[in-house]
């Protein structure tokens, strides 16, 4: 049964796949190229991010919370980095470093667990969905049995976008799991509830990662060692940690579609500085780092980085130095093939007093452009409805 | 049409014998580890001959305001300080390792308390309100305001909703952990005023962002006595001005909008259904979880509420739909196996790393519990941890089960599992085997 829904479902890609003069005709059949998508948890202030540097608005908006000038990484007249963000420059450089301003949706929640659920299953703002984006997309379009699992999460025990279905597994360590995941050894054959049959897709979901994940690869194997360190840089915090646990898992020869990284800490209601400097810098050290692990295991042009949050903050800070709950957002992608550059809208700060930005990019942009650009999948019936692709990858 | 009505109240009079009989023991496991944490087969003989109304009066009448074990001594010391600017990077290393130090003995005693006390619903409902009413350690950074926040959790566990509501609203790890200790006229921050509606009472979708920003303005004033860390209401940060909350205009301080909140038929439907979700299924009937919140809604009596919860008939039809909670997992094992745990400490921290760790919910919205309880690292954690309790470890002594266990009591091969096991025992397999098997079946991790 669910081999005739895979060839079914390899038959439909394939067809799709051949007509011509559609973006997704250039890319390659299956899963070869992998997503990484960055969770900001908390919802990371994206004016402090990308910078308006120049704008009286900007500072009048944010008195006390404004990165002065001088010490803002300038990217253009107009636009610059927040200083922790310094490891991301030679991305930016090299032409592999979009910044899409302006991403959000129509009739924006300001819940964070509300937000996040319509970010992760790509719904609109009063419609509730049971599974993630990339699960519905991965169960019309499955990756088969040569990949380890569907999904890496790293950095959190929710599933976001994985939820509801596919194949996931959480990794804290490549080789603790390899080591434990004898213990999951249950026959498939039994019911009783629903809660039993989620334990049971679990076990099933390790039994299949477990075969490939953490094993070493053959020339490792000979030198006894999970990795090799002068390869694999460092960087500090969880998120570094998760960097790590990818890159191994990578680079021990599991294959899987996507991987999805969670950065916590970023609903900075009062004292927002201090914390938001220490999470930018951990995020764009661990970015600098699975770049430069991703390229010497020459995979880096067949990765797509991409950041995502459930919203952005107020521009207006509040009295306890920080920023309550806010819409529009500014997002990173990154990757070997990826056209660098700005895209989407800057924040129209002028006539903001304390209200909300309005959004110029529906985020279900960026998940087409992943989807048909990246994949060569049509996802309009997974993203419930026709987006307009993002030019962020090269021809 | 009126005899189809009358004899459809026939049909409803019919299962009235089954309420009179005993509950029996798969009745007193059931009741027993949904209110309190694991089985211990002594519990179970005494709950067993009981019809299901003295059942469930009998555990709720061991309801306690305080604990029953003494926690850490520095409970009650004068109240350290979080590191500040003008202290030497060693003076602000030396506060942050004795809190940690502090935190890791809170978890300890609490998780202790949990195996221990007389009154396991009462610690069963404590932890049940402090995933609702959330603060964590990380963002308070102290772990006596945390213990003190305990307490008022425990006190009103199966109190009163209301007073909890206003009492929580003014609890200095409350206080600090949603803002409201920093929030003044002009400037209010709105971090508590969203989350009490979104998550504390109404729920997602029954409140305007307008709401909340009046709300915000209705909460400023209060804050912390730096000497006492005790809360303390200053009128000249508090706006005075007008506001309008769910249609309610006037004057209106943080005790005013709680009561607009508390009148809201959506809050006691909210709690309603979130208690059924932590005691009975992940399937509340909608009917019943509305026939009980109007109920509940008169006067917010919480016991009355997990009383008329567990008599619905769903309750006792729930078995093995449950996921444990990693507390229920490891302190239900360790009291149904009269395991005894040589390190709290050490439990804590797997529990930590098991997805729960106390006094540090992950976020405001606190655990989600359910299915989630269960991703493939959390999975492999529990049962590693189940799996070394028939293993003694080589140097440091771990929690194990007496090897003679299964022998004690050996019907328990078939009452172990909440539902029929997924891998039949081999009729041959030894006692520590056989043990060791139904531990490692998906049937352990449900209730």
């Amino acid at each position: 049964m669910q081999r005739r829904q895979f060839l079914a479902a390899l038959g439909a890609g394939l067809l799709t796949v051949q007509l011509p003069g559609l973006a997704y005709a250039i890319a390659p059949a299956g899963y070869q190229r992998l997503l990484v998508l960055v969770e900001l948890k908390g919802g990371n202030d994206g004016l402090n991010t990308v910078i308006p540097y120049t704008s009286p608005d900007y500072t009048r908006l944010r008195p006390t919370l404004a990165i002065a000038r001088e010490q803002v990484l300038q990217l253009d007249e107009q636009r610059g980095l927040h200083p922790s963000l310094a490891p991301l420059l030679p991305l930016w450089q090299a032409g592999q470093l979009a910044i899409v301003q302006g991403v959000g949706y129509p009739e924006p929640n300001l819940s964070h667990f509300r937000s996040i659920d319509i970010w992760d299953t790509a719904s609109n703002s009063t419609q509730t969905l049971s599974s993630g984006w990339l699960t519905r997309l991965l169960q019309q379009y499955p990756a088969g049995d040569a990949f380890a699992s569907d999904g890496l999460i790293l950095g959190s025990h929710t599933l976001g976008p994985l939820a509801g279905g596919a194949r996931a597994v959480v990794l804290r360590n490549a080789a603790d799991f390899a080591r434990q995941a004898r213990l999951a050894q249950a026959a498939a054959r039994q019911s009783g509830s629903s809660a039993l049959a989620h334990v049971l897709k679990v076990e099933a979901d390790i039994r299949r990662a477990a075969s490939d994940i953490g094993k070493m690869p053959p020339a490792q194997q000979a030198m006894g060692s999970m990795q090799d360190p002068g390869r694999i840089p460092d960087a500090p915090g969880n998120f570094g940690r998760a960097v790590q646990t990818l890159l191994e898992t990578l680079a021990g020869g599991s294959q899987v579609v996507v991987a999805r990284l969670t950065l916590t800490g970023f609903d900075t209601h009062a004292g927002q500085t201090g914390t938001q400097q220490r999470l930018l810098g951990e995020l764009a050290e661990g970015l600098a780092a699975l770049q430069a692990g991703l390229a010497a295991q020459g995979r880096w042009d067949d990765t797509l980085v991409m950041s995502y949050a459930e919203f952005g903050r107020r521009p207006k800070e509040n009295g306890n130095q920080g920023t309550d709950h806010g819409t529009a957002n500014s997002h990173f992608v990154l990757g070997g093939r990826v056209a660098g550059g700005f895209y989407g809208q800057a924040p129209q700060l002028a006539d903001v007093n304390d209200g909300n930005l309005p959004y110029a990019v529906d985020f279900r942009q960026l998940y087409v452009t992943v989807c048909e650009t990246w994949w060569g999948k049509p996802s309009a019936t997974v993203l419930g409805g026709r987006f307009k692709p993002l030019p962020l990858l090269r021809g | 049409m009126l005899l189809q009505r009358q004899l459809a109240s026939l049909v409803l009079l019919l299962p009235l014998p089954a309420l009179a009989a005993p509950i029996g023991e798969a009745g007193a496991r059931l009741l027993l580890g949904r209110t309190g944490f694991g089985t211990p087969p002594a519990q179970v003989a005494a709950l067993a001959p009981l019809e299901r109304e003295a059942a469930v009066d009998r555990l709720l009448a061991s309801r306690r305001s305080e604990p029953a074990s003494t926690p850490p001594d520095w409970v009650n010391t004068p109240l350290l300080h979080p590191p500040r600017k003008e202290l030497s990077e060693s003076e602000k290393k030396a506060l942050r390792d004795t809190e940690t130090r502090r935190g890791l003995a809170l978890r300890a005693w609490w998780l202790q308390e949990m195996a221990t006390t007389p009154s396991p619903v009462t610690e069963k409902l404590t932890l049940f309100w402090h995933g609702h009413f959330v603060s964590g350690q990380n963002k308070v950074k102290s772990a006596q305001l945390m213990y003190r926040q305990n307490a008022l959790l425990r006190r009103e566990a199966l109190g009163n909703f209301a007073t909890l509501l206003h009492d929580i609203a003014r609890d200095p790890a409350m206080l600090r952990y949603l803002d409201t200790a920093g929030s003044r006229k002009g400037q209010a921050n709105e971090n508590f005023a969203r989350e009490v509606m979104e998550l504390f009472t109404l729920g997602e979708g029954h409140y305007s962002e307008q709401d909340i920003r009046e709300a915000a303005r209705a909460f400023t004033g209060w804050q912390l006595d730096p000497a006492s860390g005790e809360p303390v209401f200053r009128p000249r940060r508090h706006d005075d001005g007008q506001k309008t909350v769910l249609g309610r205009s006037g004057t209106l301080d943080g005790d005013a909008v709680l009561d607009t909140l508390l009148a809201q038929p959506a809050t006691a439907r909210f709690i309603t259904r979130k208690l059924w979700l932590y005691l009975v299924s992940p399937t509340p009937d909608d009917a019943t979880v509305n026939r009980l919140a109007a109920s509940f809604a008169r006067d917010y009596q919480i016991k009355p509420l997990v009383r008329a919860l567990l008599l619905t008939p769903a309750f006792w039809h729930s078995s093995g739909q449950q996921v444990k909670s990693p507390v229920e997992l490891t302190v239900g094992t360790v009291a149904t196996f009269g395991i005894s745990v040589p390190d709290w400490q050490a439990l804590a921290q797997l529990n930590r790393r098991m997805g729960q760790d106390l006094f540090d919910p992950p976020n405001v919205r606190g655990w989600p519990g359910g299915d989630t309880w269960i991703n493939s690292d959390s999975l492999l954690l529990r049962k590693q941890f189940l799996d070394s309790l028939t293993r003694p470890g080589s140097n440091k002594p771990r929690p194990q089960i007496a090897p003679d266990w299964l022998q004690q009591y050996p019907a328990a091969t078939s009452w172990l599992p909440a539902l029929p096991a997924a891998n039949p025992l081999p009729g041959s397999a030894s006692p520590l085997l056989a043990l060791r098997q139904l531990l490692q079946d998906p049937a352990w991790q449900l209730q």
